[in-house]
């Protein structure tokens, strides 16, 4: 599992794609800290990771697309299905190391914080309550980018599928409003990624919204590892 | 040891390993001989566990690969036919990392350096595997499937690519290898097979064809019993006085090889050899004898003969 996620990192930092998903998530953070907080002289930073919310759905994909996808073209996969690791061991190994770059992701918003600490008292409870809430979004965004990679041979295919998956996260509260009956809106309602992870932002940590996404990464992992027996198996 | 008992693998309506049953013993190398896509790799791929088998079973040490998948990895050293390299690792990067994946107990600095001297890749540990030769490539493919030094090593192809004196080297070192290791080795390169293994497996479409010693097979098939001359001089009659020697059951005139000169196909009883006789029958006659040669097939007839069913390629009576 351990020896998975090392080589995944140093093959996200040999290549420019490490580096570069880094610097692309702190300047979207710097811009949006810009525009929505220190331009509007405030140390709510409750505007920037709803921005967040977005550019993670939008730019994980890009994170784990080559993660299995690139395993199946390479016929790598017969080096790694055929040593002695468990399947689950395998793509949690695989997850780790999309979610320990996340980490280095998230490291910028205590930064911030730090920054605004100078000039006015910062809320801390809220700026960690928020780091979590993106790395639960971000979990999430990448057991699904992950199960999409092993579907296919084709990066581009595992990327564009992964986004296109992710943007009907988004749209989950729209279809919600075009229910017909009342129960079926509310069951939309309750799967709603944006207005779960909205209240992460105004300040609400509701262990009913933890839940929620655990469980949505939960169920990813556990269909990629059904995708991989399932290859075995046809 | 590998034992595979009526492995069966279907993919969809198509069945491309039927039945396949054999063995190998510890210290015995198998060659698994076939065509292409005559299932090879198919069975290879279900005797590694990388996809399953449709019926039938194949235990590695004794353990089912379907039951006790992790436990049966353990013992397999796997070479598939391309070989499973990350480009974007350095050799030792790579060794490094397949010992983890492994979780190989044995010294770790000390075995992988043994690994790169036995398959003569320590002169490019640093580099980039992208950047390496083809050859060399599947020699760090070679060494993956030696770390943690597995009892079964499966070996799919694994001289493709390489240059004649590295596949000199490695044949050397898989009949190394092959005293203390379980060895299967496929291959379509006869010579190959012939000079590293103790049996052979011949698969043709999906099913086993022929399946002994690499020894036995030859003799098997060969017909010593047959024999090929050439001999100057009127052929009616020659073919007259030869049929006429007791123990002959035919005897063909292929061809007139030179001017004069006449070829014969000679098949005497089953077992019986009468070169002696054809050779005095013939000086008392003064018919010269320009070539007699045992019409013995070479493990590419036999194996044309087994795959294809008819002696294509060589003419015959």
């Amino acid at each position: 599992m351990f020896a998975i996620m090392k080589r995944e990192l140093l093959s996200y930092f040999t290549s420019p794609l490490g580096y570069v998903f880094v610097a692309v998530f702190y300047l979207f953070s710097g811009v949006f800290l810009y525009l929505f907080t220190l331009y509007n002289q405030t140390a709510d930073m409750g505007s920037v990771y709803v921005g967040m919310f977005f550019v993670m759905l939008i730019m994980i994909p890009i994170l784990t697309m080559r993660l299995m996808a690139e395993e199946n073209r390479q016929k790598t996969d017969q080096l790694i299905l055929t040593s002695p690791v468990s399947l689950p061991r395998l793509v949690i190994g695989k997850f780790l190391s999309a979610f320990v770059i996340l980490l280095m992701c998230m490291v910028i918003f205590l930064i911030y914080g730090i920054v605004l600490s100078f000039f006015t008292s910062v809320n801390w409870p809220i700026i960690l309550g928020n780091i979590v809430g993106m790395l639960l979004l971000g979990s999430v965004c990448i057991s699904s980018g992950l199960f999409i990679s092993t579907l296919t041979e084709n990066q581009m295919i595992a990327a564009v599928g992964a986004i296109g998956l992710n943007i009907g996260f988004i749209l989950i509260d729209s279809f919600a409003s075009v229910m017909p009956t009342e129960f079926l809106q509310n069951v939309f309602r309750s799967l709603s990624f944006y207005s779960r992870y909205n209240e992460f932002t105004i300040g609400i940590f509701s262990f009913s919204n933890i839940f929620f996404f655990i469980s949505v990464a939960f169920i990813f992992v556990f269909l990629t590892v059904r995708v991989l027996e399932k290859r075995r198996w046809a | 040891m590998i034992e595979v008992k009526n492995l069966t693998k279907q993919f969809g309506s198509k069945t491309a390993v039927k039945n396949v049953s054999f063995s190998v013993n510890e210290g015995e190398i198998l060659g698994f001989l076939g065509p292409n896509g005559a299932g090879k790799s198919t069975t290879m791929n279900m005797l590694t566990g990388y996809i399953s088998s449709t019926s039938g079973t194949a235990m590695i040490n004794g353990i089912d690969v379907l039951e006790d998948p992790i436990g049966a990895k353990k013992h397999i050293g796997y070479l598939p036919e391309k070989p499973p390299v990350y480009g974007d690792m350095t050799v030792k990067e790579y060794l490094n990392f397949v010992y983890q994946l492994k979780k190989s107990k044995l010294p770790r600095e000390s075995h992988l350096a043994e690994i790169c001297d036995l398959v003569k890749i320590t002169d490019v540990k640093n580099r980039l595997i992208r950047n390496l030769s083809k050859g060399y490539q599947q020699r760090v493919g070679f060494a993956q499937a030696l770390v943690g030094n597995p009892g079964v090593l499966i070996l799919d192809e694994p001289t493709v690519g390489l240059d004649p004196k590295q596949i000199i080297e490695i044949r050397t070192l898989i009949k190394k290898l092959g005293k203390h290791h379980t060895v299967i080795l496929s291959s379509h390169i006869l010579p190959e097979i012939q000079a590293v293994c103790d049996k052979i497996v011949v698969i043709s479409s999906g099913s086993i064809v022929a399946n002994d010693t690499t020894d036995a097979l030859a003799r098997n098939l060969s017909a010593d019993h047959k024999l090929v001359l050439r001999t100057e001089g009127k052929s009616e009659e020659i073919k007259k006085l030869l049929s006429s020697i007791p123990g002959m059951e035919r005897v063909y005139i292929n061809r007139e090889a030179e001017p004069g000169v006449f070829e014969y196909f000679i098949e005497a009883a089953q077992g019986k050899d009468l070169r002696r006789e054809i050779s005095k029958k013939l000086t008392s006659r003064n018919y010269p004898i320009l070539m007699m040669k045992s019409n013995e097939l070479t493990l590419e007839e036999i194996f044309l003969k087994l795959t294809t069913g008819d002696n294509y390629g060589r003419v015959d009576m």
